[in-house]
């Protein structure tokens, strides 16, 4: 019963206990993600997409309307519906592939168009589900399943900084943050700052929330949480980029 | 919804990019997501002139991944939602497709084929079908029709939203691009005076309610855990594909089922191949004229009869046998001969029609 007090009213029961191994992050970043829901009261006007990849295990874990897509393909979907429906809050979730890599190209036209959509990045520096593979935010010398010695720099680049990014590429009216799932207060502000962005009509909301993979990354619960808090978050500035208005003292308080 | 468009039937003269425009709005299409590529496009110049007096929407998207991926958002947020594409486009466009086809997806999109492989030419050809008919990583689940004038570009831009909606799956007009930018007049009108009822449409997600309280919530998905799961899945999308194919498969012939040559061709392609077909039947040759108008579904009860009557069949295409391969599927066993004519993304002329039926009667 406690268990259950402690999940947000949007978690859909049947689905629970969810998909997700043992220690990832993913199931704290929806429960943010849930909270945030139940605190704006728009359970009913939801409309949750997830990706491929991990993300796609997300399908039934909502009492949300939800859609699974395409690998990357979630931004446009998501904005295909809101276009259609301005009614709709839209909300897209994928994984860093999804996002950085093979769905580029759609966060940053989004981005640019200043889409009326929230898209949530989950980053845990590598590719779940397929076993580990390198991503764009992998970190400089990680080993990964397709960077075996470390991830050269020299020869793939340096790993993507998202919310950077997208914060060059909005206009005003945008919301960009990145949050941590060892700081779930601030992540579910985060992202109730980036839904209520998009309930005003400000335009693109944005949250990069790190995350954990003890899967892949061969950890057990001390080093996969000690990867996040020293490793990740180093390279990865925790905060608020970008807000309109009032939220951007309430975030940075809070952050 | 905005005022009737067209109040009375009217008879005009445009190209054939500006016909779909129309007929997309006749149709009460609400939002139409399009990326540019040569010769669809003006197709988004018509619509994006027309859409914001009607109380239409439209986006320009990065790629063609993201228009299809939008029309899909489109359609299951309960809208009459479109797009158009041609080559390299629809090429892209296959992967939303393949979306729209494991989910049941009603979208309506409009290819104006050009020549291929890759970039290769801009105005015509017959090579998409291959593409449009089976393309992604499926099996065809959809509706193509292929259009010879711009009558029917109006007609079936109107009718591909009808059955997109009526039986749920991803529906095509292919035409070309002749069609598309050459002028024709026809005769445009609203639906309902030719008491053609718009099938009425409905949201996949957003509806009335809170999910989990007042109803169930809309969880859509095209992965599955186990191979037995997909396969149940399938079953149920191939019984619908069959029961819904006699009700949708359509040709047009000319004395098909008691002629010893039949020729088969269309779109544009079969204009050339019933005049010729018509020349020579005036002189006395005993010649048919068979053309699919849906590619997908083709009407094979239809092709197995002339198959099995005829002596010698001559597939036209502009293409390098495209439409031939679908045909020696649907007739695998009948008696007749196949002869081609095939000149990929080349006119094919119906004096070159007649003089190779000439060849072989
Ligand atoms: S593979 Fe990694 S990201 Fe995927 S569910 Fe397991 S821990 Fe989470």
């Amino acid at each position: 019963m406690s268990v259950q007090l402690a999940m947000p009213n949007c978690w859909r029961m049947e689905s629970k206990p969810h998909k997700f191994c043992p220690g990832c992050g993913h199931g704290i970043v929806l429960k943010a993600l849930g909270q945030a829901i139940d605190e704006l009261g728009i359970q009913d006007r939801a409309v949750f997409g997830c990706d491929i990849g991990c993300s796609l295990l997300a399908w039934d874990f909502f009492n949300i309307d939800t859609i699974q897509t395409h690998h990357g393909r979630t931004n446009p979907v998501i904005t295909g519906i809101k276009r259609a429906n301005p009614n709709v809050i839209g909300v897209a979730y994928m994984g860093d592939g999804g996002g950085y890599a093979i769905g580029s190209q759609h966060l940053v036209n989004a981005a640019a168009r200043n889409e009326n959509i929230t898209a949530i990045v989950v980053n845990n520096t590598q590719y779940g589900m397929t076993g580990g593979q390198m991503a764009p935010t992998t970190l400089p010398g990680q080993k990964t399943e397709t960077s075996p010695y470390g991830r050269d720099v020299a020869k793939t680049g340096n790993p993507t900084l998202g919310p950077e990014m997208v914060s060059a590429i909005t206009p005003d009216g945008a919301y960009v943050a990145r949050g941590t799932v060892s700081n779930v207060k601030q992540l579910t502000k985060f992202i109730k700052n980036a839904l209520e962005n998009q309930m005003n009509g400000n335009g693109f909301s944005f949250v990069e929330a790190l995350s954990t993979c003890p899967t892949n990354w061969r950890t057990n619960a001390t080093d996969t949480w000690k990867f996040l808090e020293k490793e990740m978050s180093q390279y990865f500035t925790v905060g608020e980029l970008k807000a309109p208005g009032s939220q951007n003292e309430e975030g940075q308080a809070n952050g | 919804m905005a005022e009737k468009v067209i109040q009375e039937e009217k008879r005009v003269f445009m190209t054939g990019n500006e016909v779909v425009a129309w007929g997309a709005l006749a149709a009460n299409a609400e939002i139409m997501y399009g990326y540019p590529i040569t010769p669809q496009n003006e197709i988004m110049h018509y619509w994006t002139r027309l859409a914001p007096k009607n109380e239409r929407e439209f986006l320009q998207t990065e790629d063609e991944l993201s228009a299809g991926f939008t029309t899909n958002g489109g359609v299951m947020a309960g809208r009459r939602a479109f797009t158009a594409t041609a080559g390299p486009g629809n090429t892209l466009m296959q992967e939303p497709i393949s979306m729209a086809e494991a989910m049941r997806l009603p979208t309506v999109t409009i290819v104006q084929q050009r020549g291929g492989p890759s970039t290769a030419t801009v105005i015509y050809s017959q090579q998409e079908v291959t593409l449009t008919t089976l393309g992604g990583n499926g099996e065809g689940l959809r509706v193509v029709y292929s259009t010879a004038t711009h009558q029917e570009l109006f007609d079936y831009t109107i009718k591909a939203f009808n059955t997109a909606w009526k039986y749920r799956f991803p529906t095509f007009v292919l035409a070309d691009g002749y069609q598309a930018k050459m002028r024709e007049s026809l005769v445009m009108y609203d639906p309902a005076s030719k008491g053609i009822e718009m099938f009425p449409t409905e949201p996949f997600v957003g509806k009335e309610g809170t999910p989990g309280v007042d109803r169930e919530p809309g969880h859509f998905r095209n992965t599955y855990n186990v191979e037995e799961e997909l396969y149940d899945v399938l079953q149920e999308h191939f019984a619908d594909y069959n029961k819904m194919t006699p009700e949708v498969a359509e040709y047009k012939e000319i004395g098909s089922k008691e002629s010893k040559v039949v020729v088969i061709a269309h779109g544009v392609v079969a204009r050339g191949a019933k005049a010729a077909v018509e020349d020579l039947r005036a002189e006395g040759f005993n010649v048919g004229f068979f053309r699919p108008v849906t590619l997908r579904p083709l009407a094979v009860p239809e092709l197995r009869e002339v198959a099995n009557n005829a002596d010698k069949i001559l597939v036209v295409e502009s293409a390098n046998g495209q439409m031939d391969r679908l045909l020696k599927e649907a007739i695998y066993g009948c008696s007749a001969e196949m002869l081609s004519l095939f000149k990929p993304g080349v006119g094919i002329t119906a004096e070159e029609i007649e003089a190779r039926v000439r060849e072989i009667v």
